[in-house]
């Protein structure tokens, strides 16, 4: 069968069970609606957790990071699974007790301040629009590369499915599609990792292949990586280019974010216990580790697939390089898509793959006659061509497909219910209208959740230049406003309504206009050279977070300690067993 | 106020548990993944730089086990204290 049609058919088999999920869970009461009725197993969660956690850039990206950026991308790696060690220890099982529906009621009630609820809503807002943007896109997109239609039609066919399911199904509904959206992007993500694991090295665990030799060659793949990359000008492999306290500081925003992250919360109110929230977790991170322990083999064994085919002889020898007219298909099908690209400059008929902006090597490029990298390669490629480059069937191409948008779904659909709940639940039930009745409320979430859609989809379309540019600053965001004020109001009884106010203001401020510093007013300005301390702006979160806890301290200090009853709060939140 | 003097046992012992728990936690990431990465990275084992093996495996897997004992610890912890749910 035709690979466009087949996709076709798997794509349209997965929204068809995600939907009639939907049917099967739809939202009965605002309980089920918010937090799918406190009724989900810990298990069950923690798939939907790491389906929700797990974005499109997780799926299609990090991997091509991984295999550019070699031990610089352990940021990532480290960050976004380091966070849930935080999440299980110091969050998910007192906000669990706590036993409300929605992160800024938490603070609001903690914090006995309206305000305090207000401020959290607005940062989680900004947090969570700042992502969904970015999953808006990535499902456009992946529709228009698999099935070549044009991103606006992809973005409307994904806002149409999460419409459905979110705005019908609320929290429970996004809860089990996502169960299924986890079984269907782990499966495509791991069919093609082990089949180019076994080729290269004989060995099909990919975690285990990322430390074997290559096969027939005795020579360990991530030794002969390192060689082969530094013959062509490239940064070793296993040695990064960041600098020690950048490495620092990202790793802290992206971890602590993660643990700030509201849609990542809020899975941990739908479990029925305590203990289940804390069990929940290590399922979250188990499920959420098989991808991200596999990343980095694919992203190396990728890297070296790549090379070996672009270079397949000795490096600045004549007849090292490939010549463009035996490129292999896969190289075809890709450069249609323009992810490839070539450029013979020296006209020699032949790819050449090398670092040019590498001062040192210019010399040794000159000497083997190369006049520039002819090769421009998208980051994404590393997983969209997986199975293309280890031969695999068409119908492997097709899940590729069907697991990056449901990477995408899943992620969107967590953060449009988190948006709708605060805007319901905190806003109008919270604020402006406290007696509206339970059928109303739903009503609203409902509306806030098809409007929330509607917004997402437009900037997923036309997203200003900074915010496409920003999604993984929504960490550092999260790292600064929503988690000190959230571990205060747990670990500290002295905290209190003005400096948890005080705190998050400043923390999101000052980030917010660190990022917007370098990345939309002096992109000029963005290095090493201009940063404070050498903390660039994917790491500043971390500083943001070190003055909101600060700021939260001494001002708290400064004013009345919480009232009595506050204080009682905060112990019972502290133990699983309900006091009466 | 037994119960109260009870509950800060508990909280107490939660918190010890935690502290050595994030200890670990900053150890591996941090400290073997960052800050020490150079000088481990002169170990080798199997295929790996160890360094760069704590930094992209190893310290995802240390994460995983550290919640796993925290679960059993707190499920203890829960029982022995009476607070369970």
């Amino acid at each position: 069968m035709e690979l466009k049609t087949l996709t076709i058919i798997v794509v349209v088999l997965s929204f068809v069970l995600y939907i009639g999920i939907a049917i099967w869970s739809k939202a009965r009461s605002t309980g089920d609606f918010y937090v799918a009725g406190k009724g989900v197993n810990p298990i069950a969660n923690g798939m939907a957790t790491a389906a929700d956690w797990m974005s499109a850039a997780s799926f299609i990206s990090m991997a091509g990071i991984i295999a550019f950026a070699g031990y610089d991308a352990s940021v990532y790696l480290m960050g976004w699974t380091g966070g849930y060690v935080l999440l299980a220890l110091l969050l998910a099982p007192y906000l669990r007790k706590f036993g409300k529906f929605t992160v800024p009621q938490f603070i609001g009630d903690r914090y006995y301040s309206r305000t305090a609820r207000i401020v959290a809503v607005v940062c989680l807002i900004i947090i969570s629009f700042t992502y969904v943007a970015g999953q808006m896109r990535g499902v456009g997109i992946v529709f228009s590369r698999f099935l070549e239609v044009e991103i606006l039609t992809g973005l409307i066919i994904g806002m149409g499915i999460v419409f459905f399911y979110a705005v019908l199904g609320g929290m429970k509904g996004i809860t089990y599609t996502q169960v299924a959206q986890y079984c269907v992007l782990i499966f495509a993500y791991m069919v093609p990792a082990i089949f180019i694991s076994l080729q290269a090295t004989g060995n099909p665990i990919p975690q285990l292949a990322f430390g074997s030799e290559m096969s027939g060659e005795g020579m360990y793949l991530l030794t002969k990586l390192d060689d082969v990359v530094q013959s062509l000008g490239f940064t070793t492999y296993t040695d990064g280019s960041k600098s020690t306290i950048d490495m620092f500081f990202i790793t802290a925003a992206l971890m602590v974010g993660t643990a700030g992250l509201p849609h990542v919360i809020v899975r941990f109110f739908t479990v029925p216990k305590v203990a289940d929230a804390r069990k929940s977790a290590f399922w979250a991170l188990l499920f959420i580790s098989i991808l991200y322990t596999t990343a980095p083999a694919v992203g190396a064994l990728g890297r070296m697939n790549l090379i070996e085919t672009i270079q397949p002889g000795e490096v600045g020898t004549p007849t090292g390089n490939l010549q463009y007219s035996e490129k292999p298909d896969w190289f075809a099908t890709w450069e249609k898509t323009g992810l490839l690209t070539f450029e013979d400059k020296n006209g020699d008929g032949r790819i050449q793959y090398y670092n040019d902006k590498n001062e040192a090597f210019q010399a040794n490029a000159a000497s083997y006659g190369w006049q520039g990298n002819e090769l421009k390669v998208d980051r994404d490629i590393m997983v969209l061509a997986n199975p293309e480059i280890a031969q695999l069937p068409n119908w492997v191409i097709a899940l590729i497909a069907a697991g990056g948008i449901a990477a995408a779904l899943s992620t969107a659909a967590g953060l449009l219910l988190v948006i709708s709940a605060a805007i319901s639940h905190d806003l109008v039930k919270g604020v402006f209208a406290p007696h509206i009745s339970e059928k109303k409320e739903l009503m609203v979430g409902r509306i806030a959740a098809a409007f929330a859609i509607l917004v997402a989809g437009y900037m997923g379309y036309n997203p200003p230049g900074f915010v496409a540019q920003v999604v993984a600053l929504a960490f550092g965001l999260a790292a600064s406003s929503l988690f000190p004020a959230i571990l205060m109001g747990i670990f500290s009884k002295k905290a209190n309504k003005t400096g948890a106010i005080a705190g998050m203001v400043v923390g999101i401020v000052f980030t917010l206009a660190y990022i917007y510093y370098f990345k939309g007013m002096h992109p000029e300005l963005n290095n090493a050279e201009h940063w404070w301390f050498g903390i660039s702006p994917e790491g500043i979160g971390t500083l943001g977070m070190i003055l909101n806890f600060s700021v939260a301290f001494v001002v708290s200090k400064a004013t009345a300690p919480p009232p009595a009853e506050i204080q009682a709060l905060v112990e019972s939140i502290r133990v699983p067993k309900a006091t009466t | 106020m037994s119960s109260n003097s009870n509950h800060d046992a508990y909280w107490k012992a939660n918190l010890k548990l935690m502290g050595v728990l994030l200890a670990i936690w900053f150890f591996v990431s941090y400290v073997c993944g960052i800050l020490l990465v150079e000088q481990l990275n002169q170990i080798q084992f199997a295929g790996f730089k160890l360094g760069f093996w704590m930094a992209q495996q190893g310290s995802l897997y240390v994460f995983l086990v550290l919640i796993w004992v925290y679960v059993r610890g707190m499920n203890k912890l829960d029982k022995k204290f009476d607070v369970e749910e």
